[in-house]
């Protein structure tokens, strides 16, 4: 019986998130005609009954060990999991794990995968998936010549289902072992000294606009007066050599979704916008009303940088 | 160590989003006017990461491949520029519009033929498509592990001790060879061709095989060979909602902008 099976994740002991937003998808995909929503997971009885609360129909769960090794060490666990559900469909997580499974997965089975997905549609019987591409400035829709249909999906774009521990459903362990030829020696989580650009809940960011390196030192002076606040920089800034690399986002650099995004004569090339169109408000400082990045924003300055910002510094210490 | 390099060439990701157009119809992106196409920003990494391996085992031949029109034979020189010794462009009409899988079953079949190599590099993903599934599909079908998202990558004895980027810190993993890598940015700064390089690549061999030289049967080629098909491909109206600040002055501007940020409570 075709049906929809979630591949979910656990971080630290627990169920991550983003697998509860694929239940989310999955139960959408479910009420479209979908069929029944099962659940794949490295871990046990606490792990499946989460996933049940959050709308799996039925759990199959996988030696929790899986969880700390390279990608392909599950795949035995999902293809069971796939085999005992019959799903023909397969949703995955667009995270370090998902990306590496995922296509593994797809290759073995010899069918396609649409990669980091931000829409699923159950349509005459079949997926049909939406994504962007050409850094954000496109979007493609796909569907699948093969019976099985697998799709990574972006994380935050679905909401994931209310926990409801009235739920009910089955659990059955795949018994699968996995073992991967590529061996982990050890982890480490990204230094935290001051504030990461990927934590920051505003970036200062600027670009080839600010004509020279100066322009930075105006943009750090305008992130120390905002709380939690870090500074990036375009690829071009960086290639100048005005910016360190660490700092760039875009395409090739860093992936930023903050509260606000402040971008300092940026004109918005797909490069630079595939590492921030996530920001939820976006202010423009450039020159050119007509620049990418000024339709983009949620407010705009269309007036030069170097008499804008010193002003705003002001502005905002005066608010306090 | 011998390693084979792939590459792709791509339209410039810094094509202003103005001049970036699609033909929906055709489900193609139109090239912008006047601007060339680059090498994937990805790519150079991989072409660095391989020049380093053969610098520190002292020995080997780096094989650069690329699918593509003819014009994806800059992308090979750029890499034979660098330091690479030969280049493959995979090259029939046959190769028209065919997704990443096909990709990975040409670049597989290439890669045989080639027959004696190592390690595989690749960037971590392609900047147009965004994909990143060639690595593992290649990996797959040749039967050797795979590593992704690369940032620091040394021979340890038989083995490959690479360093990985993940969604929230790092990874040391070992991989026996021969295996499938693909390299970040995080990688560090690839190398700028110099000009006696460059007019050095020009000499450097660079062959040219069709879908029949690498054994890909026709059928499996084509856009009516995708295993995933592309039903539209449009630019998605983007409605701005822009609200510009004025004012008589910069200052003022700058005034009337906290003030809104202020109410909407961003700052």
């Amino acid at each position: 019986m075709p049906g929809i099976l979630v591949v979910a994740e656990t971080s630290e002991g627990a169920v991550a998130p983003i697998s509860f937003e694929l239940l989310g998808a999955a139960r959408q995909l479910s009420a479209q005609g979908g069929g029944s929503v099962s659940a794949v997971v490295a871990g046990g009885e606490a792990e499946a009954k989460a996933l049940i609360a959050h709308g799996a129909d039925s759990v199959y769960t996988a030696d929790a060990a899986l969880a700390g090794q390279s990608a392909d060490a599950s795949l035995a666990a999902v293809e069971a999991a796939l085999q005992g559900s019959g799903a023909d469909i397969v949703l995955i997580g667009t995270t370090s794990f998902g990306r590496d499974l995922g296509p593994a997965l797809a290759f073995r089975q010899k069918t396609g995968i649409a990669m980091d997905c931000t829409e699923l549609k159950f349509d005459g019987g079949r997926l049909r998936a939406t994504r962007g591409c050409y850094g954000g400035n496109a979007r493609a829709e796909h569907t699948w010549k093969a019976p099985l249909q697998i799709a990574t999906v972006k994380p935050k774009s679905f909401d994931a289902p209310e926990a409801d521990a009235g739920r009910s459903g089955s659990v059955s362990a795949t018994g699968a072992a996995g073992e991967s030829k590529v061996k982990v020696l050890g982890v480490s989580k990204a230094e935290s000294a001051g504030i990461r650009l990927e934590d920051a809940q505003v970036v200062v960011s600027g670009g080839r606009g600010l004509g020279d390196e100066n322009g930075f030192r105006a943009l750090e002076e305008l992130a120390s007066v905002l709380p939690q606040a870090a500074v990036g920089a375009s690829r071009a800034a960086c290639d100048l050599g005005w910016y360190p690399p660490a700092a760039q986002v875009g395409l090739t650099g860093k992936v930023v979704s903050p509260n606000l995004y402040i971008a300092v004569a940026i004109s918005g090339a797909s490069q630079h916008m595939a590492g921030m169109a996530g920001s939820k408000n976006i202010v423009a400082i450039n020159k050119d009303p007509d620049a990418n990045m000024v339709k983009a924003a949620k407010f705009a300055i269309v007036d030069d940088y170097k008499k804008v910002v010193p002003a705003l510094i002001e502005e905002i210490k005066k608010l306090g | 160590m011998n390693i084979i390099v792939c590459v792709k060439q791509i339209p410039d990701p810094e094509t202003p989003a103005a001049s970036f157009k699609v033909d929906e119809a055709a489900k193609k992106v139109i090239p912008a006017q006047g601007i060339a196409p680059v090498v994937n920003p990805f790519d150079p990494q991989a072409t660095e990461a391989a020049l380093r391996l053969r610098d520190a085992a002292g020995e080997g031949k780096i094989t650069v491949i690329s699918l593509g029109p003819d014009s994806a034979r800059d992308a090979i020189k750029h890499a034979l520029a660098m330091g690479a010794d030969e280049g493959v462009l995979l090259n029939d009409a046959a190769f028209e519009g065919i997704d990443n899988f096909q990709t990975a079953v040409a670049l597989t079949k290439a890669i045989q033929k080639i027959g004696e190599y190592d390690l595989v590099l690749m960037g971590r993903s392609a900047a147009d498509w965004d994909m990143g599934v060639v690595p593992a599909g290649v990996g797959q079908l040749l039967g050797i592990p795979v590593v992704t998202v690369a940032k620091g990558i040394e021979k340890n004895g038989a083995a490959l001790k690479v360093e990985r980027v993940l969604d929230d810190g790092f990874q040391t993993v070992e991989t026996p060879l021969p295996a499938v890598v693909s390299v970040s940015n995080e990688f560090g700064e690839p190398r700028y061709p110099q000009l006696r390089q460059i007019m050095l690549a020009a000499k450097k061999t660079v062959q040219v095989w069709s879908a029949a030289d690498i054994g890909m049967a026709s059928d499996e080629l084509g856009a009516g060979g995708r295993w995933l098909p592309l039903d539209a491909l449009y630019v998605p109206k983007v409605e701005s909602n822009v609200e510009i600040i004025e004012g008589d002055s910069p200052e003022e501007k700058a005034r009337n902008l906290a003030q809104k940020l202020r109410a909407a409570k961003l700052i």
